[in-house]
C-alpha cells in the first residue's frame, strides 16, 4: 500500500491555472487553521475537557481544504469527522467547531451532537451524516434537487475508504450513475477504517471498482493539495457542464487513531513515520516558499494569525452557555428554525 | 373514486399546485407503478419529477432526504413497506434526527403500500408501523377511506417534518367514496369517530377499521352499542379523541392488523391504565396478529388476520364484562 507515496520532497503538482497566488495562500492558511485547531482540540481532549470522543483529521487537510476549494457559491458538500477544512472552506465560523466539542448551545447543534458532527449550516453544509455510507445516497439527492430544478450546482460528499463496503455506497453511487447526477465523491484512503487495513476492506483498486458504475475515476496523491484541487476542480467542472458523476481517491494516512482513545498500535511504525514525513500542511507551505509564493516570515505570520483566530473561537465557545436541560425535549419535530 | 384512485389523485393535485412536490421510486413512471397509483403521472409532469429509480430503498430514501434539504418535496414510494427495511437507516438515523440534531428540517413522505389480505406472503403483507412508531422524528398516518387518503397525503406532503404514509393495499379497490377537491386536507393527529356508540370504545386504523364497524353492526343486534375510533396518525397519536370516548364508555377494545406485542395498541393501553385506570370499569382488551410472520396460503392467512366475528365477540364481551 505504500509504493504510491511519494517522498516529502517530491514536488506538487502544478498549480490550476485558476488558482492565483492569494488562492494558495488561502488554501494554506484554511489548511493551517485545520491542523491548529485540531491540536488545540486535542489538548482539551486530554485537560478532560471534553464531554465525548475526539476524532481529528489529522493528515487530511490537503483533502478536505483542496476538495471543497474547487466547489462554486451555491455547491453543496456532505461532510464527515476528518473534514474540518472543508466546512471552513465552506464558511463555518471556527467557533462552532469548538462550540460542538464542548457541548455548548454556540454550536447549531445547541448540544444535542458532538465532535465534529456539524452540519445543516446555510444551505452549503449538508446534515452530518455518522453512519459510515449513508450520506452517498443523501448527497446524491441534494445533486437530485439540482437537476430536476436544473440549477447548474453540484453536490459533493466527502468519506473514507471504509465506505466503499457499504451497501449504501453502492445505492448512492448507483443512483447517481444511473442518473447523471452532478455529484463529486471524494474518497479520503487513509489505509485504515478504525483498524480495519486497506486490504480487509476492499480487494482490489479502489478507483478500478468505479469503472462499474461507468463513473469517471482517478487517484491522486491527498497529501498535495494542489493535486487534489486539480482533480477535484475537473470533476466539479463536468458534473456542472455535462452532468453526472465522478469519483476522487486522495491516498493519504490517517496520522492518529481512529479517535484519541485508539493508540494505533495496529499501525506499522515505519508506515506512520513514512507519511509523517509527507505532512501535508508543512509539505505546501514549503512548496509556496520554494516557489516564492510566500515569504518565512508570511508563513509565520499565517501561523500566528491561525492560532489568533483559534484562541479567539475557542474563548467564544467557552462563553457559550452549556444547554438548558429544560430544552431536552425541544425541537425533535421541525420547528422552522432558519439556519444559523 | 377508490382509496387507490384517491391517493393517485391528492399526488396529481399536490404536483398541479406545486412544482417542487416530486415523486420518486421503483417502476412509478413509465410503469405507472406497480399498483398503478402513479399512473399518468410521467405523462403530465415529465422525468424530472416523476423519478423511476434502481432497486435500492436506502438510495430512494436518502437521495429523498438530501434533495429535501434542498428545498424539493419529494415523495418517495416503497413498492412494499416490506421492502422499507432496507432503508430503515436512512429513515430513523438520518431523517427523523435531523430536526433535534441540527434544526435542518426534511419535508419527505415515504409512501408504503401494507398490509395482509392480498395472499402476499411473508414479504408483501407486513404491517410495519410499529417498527418506526419508537422513533421520536417521525409522523406515521393510515388512511382507512379514499377521503382521508387524499386528505392525509396532502397534509404530508404539506408537513415539514419526514411523513411516513401507509396505504392498505386491500383497500386499494375494495374502498370507494367522495374525496374533497383542491388542496383540502385531512389535518395530522386527529382521530375519526367513525360510528358514535355509548357502551365500548374500539379503537382501530387501516383496514380494521371496516372489520370493527362491521363488528360494531353485529354488536348492536346483541344490543351494545360501540363507539369506533380510527385513528389515522399513529404518530403522534390523538390521545384526546381516545380519552374522551374512553371516559364516557369506560371500556376500550383497541384492534389493529399489526402483531399484538410491541404494537400501536401496546402504548395506548399503557397510556389508559396509567391515565384512566379510575375511569375503566373494565379491563383493557387489545385484539392483533399473533407472534408470526404473516403467512400465504389463504387458510392461514384469514386464520392470522382479525375478523369482525372475533372482533364484535370481543365488543360484547367487554360490554357484559
Amino acid at each position: 500500500m505504500t509504493e504510491q507515496a511519494r517522498t516529502a520532497s517530491d514536488p506538487l503538482a502544478p498549480a490550476h491555472p485558476n488558482l492565483t497566488d492569494d488562492d494558495l495562500r488561502r488554501l494554506l492558511r484554511a489548511m493551517l487553521l485545520q491542523r491548529t485547531a485540531e491540536d488545540r482540540i486535542i489538548k482539551l481532549y486530554y485537560q478532560g475537557a471534553i464531554a465525548g470522543a475526539c476524532f481529528t483529521g489529522y493528515g487530511h487537510e490537503a483533502i478536505a481544504v483542496g476538495a471543497a476549494s474547487a466547489l462554486g457559491p451555491d455547491d453543496v458538500a456532505a461532510t464527515l469527522h476528518r473534514d474540518l477544512g472543508a466546512r471552513l472552506v465552506l464558511g463555518m465560523p471556527l467557533g462552532y467547531y469548538f462550540a460542538n466539542f464542548l457541548g455548548r448551545t454556540g454550536s447549531p447543534t445547541r448540544g444535542r451532537e458532538g465532535n465534529l458532527h456539524i452540519g445543516g449550516l446555510g444551505p452549503r453544509i449538508l446534515l452530518h451524516i455518522d453512519h459510515i455510507g449513508a450520506s452517498i445516497p443523501v448527497a446524491a439527492g441534494a445533486a437530485l434537487a439540482f437537476s430536476v430544478r436544473q440549477e447548474p450546482r453540484v453536490a459533493m460528499a466527502l468519506f473514507g475508504e471504509g465506505t466503499l463496503a457499504t451497501g449504501e455506497f453502492h445505492e448512492g453511487a448507483n443512483l447517481a450513475a444511473v442518473l447523471r447526477l452532478p455529484l463529486v465523491l471524494v474518497c479520503w484512503n487513509n489505509q485504515f477504517a478504525y483498524s480495519t487495513p486497506l486490504d480487509r476492506e476492499v480487494a482490489g483498486p479502489i478507483v478500478d471498482r468505479m469503472a462499474g458504475y461507468g463513473m469517471p475515476a482517478c487517484s491522486v496523491d491527498g497529501n498535495d493539495v494542489l493535486a487534489v484541487y486539480a482533480a477535484a476542480r475537473e470533476a466539479v467542472d463536468r458534473a456542472r457542464t455535462v452532468g453526472g458523476a465522478s469519483f476522487i481517491e486522495c491516498r493519504t494516512m490517517r496520522l492518529r487513531g481512529h479517535s484519541e482513545a485508539d493508540d494505533a498500535s495496529y499501525v506499522p511504525k515505519a508506515l506512520l513515520a513514512e507519511w509523517q514525513g509527507r505532512d501535508p500542511v508543512a509539505r505546501f507551505e514549503a512548496h509556496l516558499i520554494e516557489t516564492r509564493r510566500l515569504t518565512s516570515a508570511q508563513a509565520e505570520a499565517l501561523r500566528a494569525d491561525a492560532l489568533a483566530e483559534v484562541d479567539a473561537a475557542h474563548a467564544w465557545a467557552e462563553a457559550s452557555p452549556p444547554p438548558d436541560p429544560g430544552e431536552l425535549e425541544r425541537g425533535v419535530y421541525c420547528e422552522g428554525r432558519p439556519w444559523p | 373514486m377508490t382509496y387507490l384512485e384517491a391517493i393517485g389523485d391528492g399526488l396529481r393535485s399536490a404536483m398541479r399546485a406545486d412544482p417542487s412536490v416530486v415523486v420518486l421510486g421503483e417502476d412509478v413512471g413509465a410503469y405507472g407503478g406497480a399498483f398503478k397509483v402513479t399512473k399518468g403521472l410521467l405523462e403530465e409532469f415529465g422525468p424530472r419529477r416523476v423519478i423511476d429509480t434502481p432497486i435500492s430503498e436506502a438510495g430512494i430514501v436518502g437521495a429523498a432526504i438530501g434533495a429535501a434539504l434542498m428545498g424539493v418535496r419529494p415523495v418517495a414510494e416503497m413498492q412494499f413497506a416490506d421492502f422499507i427495511s432496507c432503508a430503515f437507516n436512512q429513515i430513523i438515523n438520518v431523517a427523523a434526527t435531523s430536526a433535534y440534531r441540527s434544526g435542518g428540517c426534511v419535508p419527505m413522505v415515504i409512501r408504503a403500500p401494507c398490509g395482509a389480505g392480498t395472499h402476499g406472503g411473508p414479504f408483501h403483507s407486513q404491517s410495519v408501523e410499529a417498527h418506526f412508531f419508537h422513533t421520536p422524528g417521525l409522523k406515521i398516518v393510515m388512511p382507512s377511506i379514499p377521503a382521508d387518503a387524499r386528505g392525509l397525503l396532502l397534509a404530508a406532503i404539506a408537513d415539514p417534518n419526514p411523513v411516513l404514509y401507509l396505504e392498505h393495499k386491500a383497500l386499494y379497490r375494495s374502498q370507494r367514496g367522495e374525496v374533497a377537491e383542491g388542496l383540502i386536507q385531512t389535518p395530522l393527529g386527529h382521530a375519526a369517530v367513525k360510528r358514535p356508540g355509548r357502551d365500548v370504545t374500539v379503537v382501530t386504523y387501516g383496514m380494521m377499521v371496516h372489520r370493527c364497524l362491521e363488528a360494531a353492526e353485529g354488536a348492536a343486534r346483541d344490543g351494545v352499542e360501540a363507539e369506533v375510533i380510527d385513528l389515522r396518525t399513529l404518530l403522534p397519536l390523538d390521545l384526546e379523541t381516545i380519552t374522551v370516548s374512553v371516559t364516557r364508555t369506560a371500556r376500550v377494545l383497541i384492534v389493529h392488523e399489526d402483531r399484538l406485542r410491541g404494537g400501536i395498541g401496546a402504548e395506548i393501553a399503557a397510556h389508559l391504565g396509567e391515565h384512566l385506570f379510575t375511569s375503566l370499569d373494565a379491563p383493557i382488551q387489545r385484539i392483533g396478529a399473533p407472534d408470526t410472520p404473516v403467512p400465504y396460503a389463504p387458510a392461514l392467512e384469514a386464520a392470522y388476520l382479525p375478523d369482525a366475528d372475533l372482533i364484535r365477540d370481543a365488543i360484547v364481551r367487554l360490554a357484559r364484562w
